[in-house]
């Protein structure tokens, strides 16, 4: 089947809004190339699980694609007119499972040799969209805060080395209470602007108290969910003909109940938090990559205007057998790796954040828990530089407002 | 699987809106420049293009005897973490030792699918192959194996591949109708090979850990596999030393070292070519583990240099090729998700490097003409005197 051939049944099995909005805009959707209007769909068919700034991303694009003339849609998308699909992907039931799909266009692509076409063209439509529709600024500039090394008596290397050039080093920072500094910050962002996610906790370890009103997500809250994944991952790998695509095939339909997770009454935030382990890559195993891409998601899907992260040590490298394998033990952490793992993810927590719209007033601190030194980004501090002057962390902050 | 494959999400970039254009060609070309700048000044190698014809380089050793020996440094590295400024400190034996002893070239693409089997078939076979990665399936094109032993006459034993995962059992020998079974490469799979000897003993899984791009999968074997009750016969390791040694290795590329070693001095193949795998750890997000990845197989590579130049059949004799599969995602690339993964396609991990070093290759020179990864069948088949036939690469002539 081809996009031309869609009808409003065809949709029956989506989500109330999603088919809603799939109605909405069922003649643009039927113009589009198969090539594109997959990865729409793969968006469009979680519509009623998106975070507020997802759904009006996705409303706001389907707007303007229907507003499009004849001429201009061919303009955008002849390059993805022009991506040869195998029969058997025409044939795939691409309506109802336009992940899977995306998947089998991916590996498509690789092995017909047009990734390099699709990329192109994927970044010239990116580029249209931006052009016609320019984002929207944070109500508020947007504050990035990465806490890291807990546990490390002292780093064996110099830290933040790719952020300082962006911003202030600090070597001369006052810690005490620095966490619960910083958190208080956060909740009295929370109170000046109430978004609804607008404001994150995300924790690679066990979390502190916060405020009710901050989004929390942390590892060890997870950790009745990240055993049953492992359980079931390990029963699907002992099962004849499963292999690596069937597995991740396998993870990407689990739902926040396939793993155990208990309803928290927010079935988009529970979809979240499946989706960090069931999408993610380590994120099963290791806080770190946890705690990063945890992040990353958060900023690349939410989009909020506070989030803190605060890395935990992870367990020291074993076979990943064993890894992968529930065990009742405490792990043997390894702390002075999680700091160097946390030091490259404060800096890919700030590049992710500077994606986001707003990035020239936007905030960034790094801090290296319980010790002395952090560095500050924001347009009121000088880039490249170093201070000694004692600070405490909330006068840090308010140096960058 | 949660270590997502090379085909995954090719498609991301599709869905995110914060994507910058820039060429692809125009910063591989810059990977190549700041490559060749640094090893210019720290270094102090001359610049290959900067010669105005190459010069023919006279053959110390007849064709017949010649050795190669191919190290993938494997796992895929990027620049910022091995020959940019800050990732120098990661390559000590590379820069201090290797790169001054052999030619460089400084651009080196692959346009193929960035896979790590399938990347290695296609660096063995010189064409972009596209066999399923995670399937126990051998290349489409014939082997660099097999064309080495067919065109030259040469033994089973003179041919042999020694490589991380049960994935690459397959590696040796292609389907391809002009060969077939036993006319290739023996493959020897050194973690295959100690969990039979311990019977998956505990005390040696760091040792066994398995391929990090799919973690739990693991191929029925199939094909030349080289199996544990040939160790005694063909490497004269008995299955006690082999376990007793193994005990005091810290990852898997060790053990492949230590196998490497022992064939080297038992049969001394002609042509040997050896897997590195230990960067893939990458997969798993830890930054930490990566960096220990890349600083062991740094180490590995000069020890195996250091075999080459110490083995009475080795020494001046052996041409040394060491080079990536491919690069690793680049961090401002937001279809990715930087050193985790290579799944985007961008300049930077299809961008790589590679080294030639020993008989018959020059000292101290970068080349920063573009070079790509299938050439690499070609040119060593005009090294040893066999043609490629079905070779989509080409010979390089600076290494001729």
């Amino acid at each position: 089947m081809l996009p031309g051939d869609l009808k409003p049944e065809l949709f029956s099995g989506y989500p109330p809004e999603a088919r809603q909005l799939v109605l909405d805009f069922l003649g643009t959707l039927k113009r589009l190339p198969l090539a594109f209007l997959s990865g729409l769909l793969r968006e469009v068919i979680d519509y009623d699980f998106r975070f507020p700034a997802e759904r009006k991303a996705v409303e706001k694009e389907l707007s303007t694609l229907s507003s499009l003339s004849a001429e201009q849609t061919k303009d955008w998308f002849h390059g993805f007119a022009e991506i040869q699909l195998s029969p058997q992907l025409e044939q795939f039931d691409w309506v109802n499972l336009p992940a899977q799909f995306v998947e089998q266009l991916s590996a498509h692509l690789w092995t017909t040799h047009q990734l390099d076409a699709f990329r192109k063209t994927a970044l010239a439509y990116a580029e249209h969209l931006r052009e016609r529709l320019p984002p929207d600024a944070p109500v508020v500039p947007r504050l990035g805060i990465a806490v890291i090394g807990e546990g490390v008596e002292s780093s064996p290397e110099p830290l933040f080395r790719k952020l300082r050039p962006h911003g202030a080093y600090f070597r001369n920072v006052q810690p005490e209470n620095g966490t619960a500094h910083l958190l208080e910050a956060v909740a009295a962002r929370v109170n000046a602007h109430p978004l609804s996610y607008g404001h994150w906790y995300i924790d690679g370890g066990q979390e502190l108290p916060h405020s009710p009103a901050i989004t929390c997500v942390s590892y060890k809250g997870l950790e009745p969910a990240r055993t049953t994944l492992l359980g079931k991952i390990q029963r699907e790998t002992k099962k004849a003909g499963m292999g690596p695509e069937a597995l991740r095939t396998i993870m990407a339909q689990m739902q926040p109940a396939d793993l155990g997770l208990v309803s928290s009454g927010d079935p988009v935030l529970d979809r979240f938090k499946a989706k960090l382990l069931t999408e993610g890559s380590g994120t099963q195993i290791f806080s770190t990559s946890f705690a990063q891409w945890a992040t990353r998601e958060a900023l690349r899907r939410a989009q909020p205007v506070t989030l803190l992260v605060r890395f935990a040590p992870r367990q020291r490298q074993k076979p990943m057998s064993e890894l992968l394998s529930p065990s009742p033990q405490a792990p043997e952490l390894d702390p002075v790796g999680s700091l160097m793992d946390a030091d490259m993810a404060a800096y890919y927590n700030w590049l992710n954040q500077q994606r986001l719209p707003g990035s020239a007033q936007s905030m960034f601190v790094a801090w290296f828990e319980n010790h002395n030194e952090a560095v500050a980004i924001s347009p009121s501090l000088p880039r490249g530089t170093e201070s000694s002057a004692a600070a405490t962390l909330p006068q840090l902050l308010s140096w960058m407002a | 699987m949660t270590f997502c494959s090379a085909k995954a999400d090719a498609c991301a970039p599709a869905r995110f809106s914060g994507i910058r254009a820039s060429s692809p060609c125009a910063l591989a070309r810059q990977l190549a420049l700041s490559r060749r700048e640094f090893l210019h000044s720290a270094a102090g190698l001359a610049l290959g293009s900067a010669l105005l014809r190459p010069v023919p380089l006279f053959r110390i050793t007849p064709q017949s005897k010649r050795k190669i020996v191919v190290i993938t440094f494997g796992g895929g590295a990027r620049d910022q973490e091995t020959f940019a400024p800050e990732g120098q400190a990661n390559i000590p034996h590379l820069i201090g030792e290797l790169i001054p002893q052999s030619t460089f070239f400084a651009q080196v693409t692959n346009r193929g699918i960035l896979g790590h089997y399938v990347a290695t078939a296609s660096l063995a076979t010189g064409n972009y192959e596209t066999v399923n990665n995670f399937a126990s399936l051998p290349p489409e094109s014939p082997t660099v194996f097999e064309y080495f032993r067919k065109q030259l006459r040469r033994p089973a034993s003179d041919a042999w591949v020694v490589a991380p995962s049960n994935g690459f059992n397959r590696i040796g020998e292609s389907n391809h109708r002009s060969f077939g079974f036993g006319t290739g490469a023996r493959v020897i799979l050194p973690k295959y090979l100690l969990s039979a000897a311990t019977s998956g003993s505990a005390d040696y899984g760091h040792l066994l850990r398995d391929s990090y791009e799919t973690p739990l999968y693991a191929p029925e074997l199939g094909g030349n596999t080289f199996e544990l009750d040939q160790m005694e016969d063909i490497l004269k390791l008995s299955v006690d030393d082999f376990r007793t040694h193994a005990r005091n290795l810290s990852s898997p590329d060790e053990l492949s070292v230590y196998v490497v070693r022992q064939l080297m001095r038992q049969l001394a193949p002609s042509l040997l070519w050896v897997t590195m795998h230990d960067i893939d750890i990458a997969h798993a997000g830890a930054y930490s583990l990566y960096i220990e990845g890349i600083r062991r197989t740094d180490r590995l590579s000069a020890e195996l240099w250091n075999v080459i130049q110490n083995e009475p059949e080795y020494r001046g004799k052996t041409t040394l090729f060491i080079l990536p599969d491919f690069g690793r995602d680049a961090d401002d690339d937001s279809g990715g998700n930087g050193f985790q993964h290579h799944r985007t396609g961008d300049a930077l991990s299809r961008t790589t490097w590679m080294m030639a070093l020993g008989a018959g290759i020059r000292e101290g020179i970068v080349f920063d003409q573009p070079v790509e990864t299938i050439d690499l069948v070609p040119t060593l088949g005009s090294l040893m005197g066999f043609s490629a036939t079905f070779s989509r690469g080409k010979p390089i002539s600076a290494l001729l």
